[in-house]
């Protein structure tokens, strides 16, 4: 079972009111490539890898909801205080007239998420190189974002998650070498 | 909220976060004593901080992994998007 701790894992702090930034971070929201998929990947993908690499499986999901609540946090202050008029500016009148300002999970376009953006193939080289490849895709995905953000603040919180992609990527580098390593030394029954 | 408790916090957050660096690291490298002695180390700090924290502000975790005042204060505010 999962437990819930009061805290962000890095504090999360926004310079001004930006629904155009909130509108851009949905993407790791809700998008393709987001830290919904990631957790949602990873936790389901635990079933079936061998029990080696299922410790790493369940601490990279855990922690990918705890980036999932910091991009919560990032797109609700960044749009609590916007008016209909900044709404619709930041080109996010198709979401408020049927959110207000609530989040949903959309990619950044406004396409909602979907279980195809994941997958679980059962073989573990499969599984584990689609995860080194989205931590990849994630991690260009936070830098083009951090690209186009001017707030600092933010991008502070967006480095540390930028960050992040690049170790989980490594660990998944390192579940694949164990398991050929385990597959090399196999075995005389 | 008071100074002390964005101090106190940011303090948790920084003792967490090596706990979750470490924690990874040893997913893939179970063999490394010396990173298993952090791994504690930070883990026995963890507790002590999240006491301090506690007794000052409230719960920090659901489901009896914290305790609780009277009346219930795990449903206080602010909650992490309000800090």
């Amino acid at each position: 079972m999962w437990y819930y701790e009061k805290k962000l894992q890095y504090p999360v702090k926004v310079s001004t009111c930006n629904p155009t930034l909130a509108k851009y971070l949905t993407e790791q929201y809700g998008g393709a490539d987001g830290e919904l998929a990631a957790a949602l990947r990873y936790m389901n993908q635990r079933y079936t890898i061998p029990d080696k690499v299922v410790g790493l499986l369940t601490d990279i999901a855990t922690e990918e909801l705890s980036h999932l609540e910091m991009i919560a946090t990032m797109i609700y202050k960044l749009t609590k205080d916007a008016t209909p008029e900044q709404i619709k500016e930041a080109g996010l009148a198709d979401h408020y007239v049927s959110h207000d300002n609530a989040l949903f999970y959309l990619n950044a376009a406004g396409v909602p998420f979907t279980a195809s953006y994941i997958q679980a193939k059962g073989d573990p080289i499969a599984d584990l190189y689609e995860d080194i490849a989205a931590e990849e895709k994630a991690r260009a995905t936070y830098q083009w974002i951090i690209d186009q953000s001017d707030d600092t603040d933010l991008n502070d919180s967006l480095k540390f998650l930028r960050e992040r992609e690049i170790v989980h990527s490594l660990r998944f580098r390192e579940a694949v070498e164990i398991l050929k390593d385990d597959r090399n030394t196999k075995k005389v029954f | 909220m008071p100074p002390e408790f964005y101090t106190l916090l940011e303090e948790i957050q920084a003792n967490d976060f090596v706990i979750v660096e470490l924690n990874l690291f040893l997913d893939t490298h179970p063999d490394d004593f010396e990173a298993i002695k952090q791994f504690n180390a930070h883990a026995q700090k963890s507790m002590k901080l999240k006491v301090e924290f506690e007794k000052k502000f409230g719960p920090l975790m659901n489901f009896g992994y914290s305790y609780s005042n009277y009346p219930f204060n795990w449903v206080d505010t602010p909650w992490p998007w309000q800090v």
